[in-house]
């Protein structure tokens, strides 16, 4: 049974959205979260680092890490006008709409005190250079806090629909082992050793580890050890807290109530990505729901570009009698077709080929170009009616 | 500008830009420009699973380099193994492979933000100091970890006050504010955000990280037909009555949209350029829209020509 793009938004609790840099994932979150909304339930779209005016659209110009509820007029009308409610595309009443941008560093900061054993402990930890870093710049950091944040709206907020947009890597699969990076880092065995009262260890770290330490320090400076050694010692007996939470969190992403939606665009290289992805999903016990690929060329007909060439091609030798500037004209309107016809034929193949090689239950729907950038509300419903209602079933 | 003069301006070429708007396109397309005015090439790729191989129908790349073409070579380039190298290069062989296998790396690097990226730029400064090619291409990191990765240099003099990771920053700032060894190629397609995202990354690079910006490489233009043509069915029809074509209803619509769709992309492509003109006082190099989602040799060669034409126009 091939899944339908509208079970997602109606009956989904959390989907995600993954996908490469630059094809369009923050903008198919907003999308998902709007139609949810649209059709009456209650939705949160958690986003990275939209695009400007997409982040000013959905009133959320600044970092804000609560959603924050927009305004139903706002997104209840389109081009200023209520829609009629005989209309099938009408807003169903009681749906509501909000939108946060991702603090990472917040995020991280309340997970630190919500785990310390004391406000002292969280303090430290919080003071520390190397936290401090680990928070700003670790990469991972970033993804973990998206599902961590994650969690946190689902356990407590009071949203039925929450879609989130999943930070822009080159690699969508770094989605999933952010949580992987950050305990790999916490369990660090050399620095582990470090966390040991002073005595023991001294007495444990082997001849082997201090001289490691020694180079480390010449390469880096010594200040930045003790940082280091600081931020491990602060953070002790937080590890396990932090262990379980991961898993708490992990166990969110496999659960039935939650999609993945996967946002590729018909390069070759987004598509090679996307097989990846889903592989690795698999993997994990879980599965692409849906497959949105976006900026795929109208189809124009279905002649083959073969075809199309040739024609141009008589009409460029066309015997002297042929009148000129219309057989030039012609032959550049079947080039220019012929164009088109091959560009949208090798994007539907990869399509086609990269939802076989997820499975045949993904539902596969794709935005085709547009012709201009969708950054408010009205081009967000046009996306929403291009994604809903052209949705390729084969 | 002449074409061979164009591929000498400055030994490293950092190409950078948003995600998806085709980097590592305009990778390929230049080495083949430079490779074509006789200038041997190395690309440096320091993001994991490029397409770059596949373009050159190549293996995928490791550390050691690999023949792309006759004069170009690519080769990958972590923090781990930028590390290894550094460590061994500075006597401390027997450390570096335990610092990169245990992990620490990722500590050490957590401590030191910029650590990594000035790894990897530090390896592009010993690789440029050796004249290994006349020209190094750099495929920068996607999007705003251009900037960070930049900037990591000069942050990292501010963080670290002794040791040879800063005389290593030292050198990567030396480097990066040489134009004569050193440039920055933006990339972005003529749509209303990546061009709003390019003008502020330049910016950024050239206010904050001091590197010289070459010029604005503006990929996937539509070219416009070489005749005026009007996008109307009925009008088609009529060309193919006085040509003896048979153009059915069906081709006619087919034919008439496709030309309109041409006409609309094209006539906002411009708006887009000629905002970005405003915007940014840089010179552009245009590049033309590839009808194949897959790119490979022959469509590297047209995009070479377009490239080619654009540094004469400079």
């Amino acid at each position: 049974v091939t899944i339908r793009i509208d079970e997602l938004v109606d009956d989904r609790r959390v989907v995600i959205c993954c996908g490469t840099g630059g094809v369009g994932k923050t903008t198919t979150a907003a999308v998902l979260a709007l139609e949810g909304a649209r059709r009456g339930r209650n939705a949160c779209v958690v986003t990275i680092d939209p695009a400007r005016r997409l982040a000013d659209a959905l009133g959320i110009a600044h970092l804000t890490n609560d959603p924050t509820e927009i305004d139903r007029k706002l997104w209840a009308e389109i081009d200023g006008r209520a829609t009629d409610p005989g209309d099938d595309e009408a807003v169903v009443a009681g749906g509501r709409l909000s939108a946060m941008m991702l603090d990472t560093k917040s995020t991280f900061d309340l997970l630190v005190s919500r785990n310390a054993s004391s406000p002292e402990q969280a303090q430290r930890i919080l003071d520390n250079t190397f936290y401090r870093n680990v928070s700003g710049a670790l990469g991972g950091t970033q993804e973990y806090m998206a599902m961590e944040k994650l969690h946190e709206l689902h356990d407590e907020g009071n949203f039925d629909l929450i879609v989130v947009d999943t930070p822009p890597t080159r690699h969508a699969l770094d989605f999933l082992d952010a949580p992987k990076r950050l305990t790999r880092l916490l369990d660090n065995r050399v620095f582990r050793l470090l966390m040991m009262p002073t005595r023991a260890y001294l007495r444990v770290a082997s001849v082997a580890v201090q001289t490691f330490l020694r180079t480390v320090a010449r390469v880096v400076g010594s200040e930045v050890i003790e940082d280091v050694v600081a931020f491990f010692r602060a953070f002790e007996g937080m590890e396990e807290g932090f262990r379980t939470r991961a898993q708490v969190v992990g166990d969110l992403l496999t659960d039935p109530s939650t999609a993945f939606v996967l946002v590729t665009s018909p390069r070759r290289d987004a598509m090679q990505e996307a097989t990846f992805f889903g592989d690795r999903l698999a993997e994990a016990g879980q599965s692409v729901q849906a497959l949105i690929v976006n900026r795929v060329h109208p189809a124009f007909g279905d002649e083959t570009p073969a075809g199309l060439r040739a024609a141009a091609d008589a009409l460029r030798s066309a015997p002297a009698d042929v009148p000129k500037d219309e057989a030039a004209r012609l032959s550049a309107l079947y080039d220019n077709l012929a164009d088109f016809r091959e560009i949208a034929t090798l994007e539907r193949e990869h399509m086609e080929a990269l939802r076989d090689r997820i499975g045949g239950e993904t539902a596969l729907a794709y935005v085709p170009y547009l012709a201009h950038d969708v950054h408010d509300f009205t081009t967000l419903h046009e996306v929403a009616r291009l994604l809903f209602d052209t949705v390729s079933t084969q | 500008m002449e074409v061979a003069e164009f591929c000498s301006t400055s030994r490293v070429v950092i190409v950078a830009g948003k995600g998806g708007v085709g980097k590592t396109t305009v990778t390929a397309a230049l080495a083949i420009t430079a490779a074509r005015a006789g200038r041997s090439v190395l690309i440096v790729e320091v993001e994991g699973k490029s397409g770059l191989p596949a373009m050159f129908d190549a293996p995928a790349l490791g550390y050691e380099e690999i023949d792309l073409d006759p004069r170009i070579r690519a080769r990958f380039l972590t923090p781990d193994a930028a590390l290894v190298d550094y460590l061994v290069t500075h006597g401390m062989k027997r450390i570096s492979k335990r610092l990169a296998a245990s992990g620490a790396l990722d500590v050490v690097a957590t401590a030191v933000p910029g650590m990594k990226d000035i790894l990897v730029l530090g390896k592009v400064k010993s690789i440029e100091e050796t004249r290994a090619a006349d020209l190094v291409i750099v495929d920068a990191p996607a999007a705003g970890h251009a900037i960070t990765f930049l900037l990591s240099a000069r942050g990292l003099l501010d963080a670290v006050r002794v040791g040879p990771i800063r005389k290593q920053a030292q050198d990567v700032v030396s480097l990066l504010s040489d134009p004569a060894r050193c440039q920055v190629m933006l990339v972005t397609l003529a749509e209303e955000t990546p061009v709003s995202e390019v003008v502020d990354t330049a910016f950024a690079i050239e206010d904050r990280a001091g590197v010289a910006l070459g010029p604005v490489v503006v990929n996937g233009c539509f070219t416009p037909l070489p005749v005026p043509v009007s996008a109307n069915a009925s009008a088609i029809l009529d060309d193919g009555r006085s040509t003896g074509r048979f153009v059915s209803q069906r081709e006619a619509d087919d034919l008439a949209r496709a030309a309109a769709f041409l006409e609309e992309r094209h006539a906002l492509q411009n708006e887009q350029i000629q905002r970005l003109r405003e915007l940014l006082p840089l010179p552009q190099i245009e590049l033309p829209f590839v009808f194949n989602p897959d790119i490979t040799r022959p469509q590297l060669d047209t995009l070479a020509d377009a490239f080619e034409l654009g540094v004469e126009k400079l």
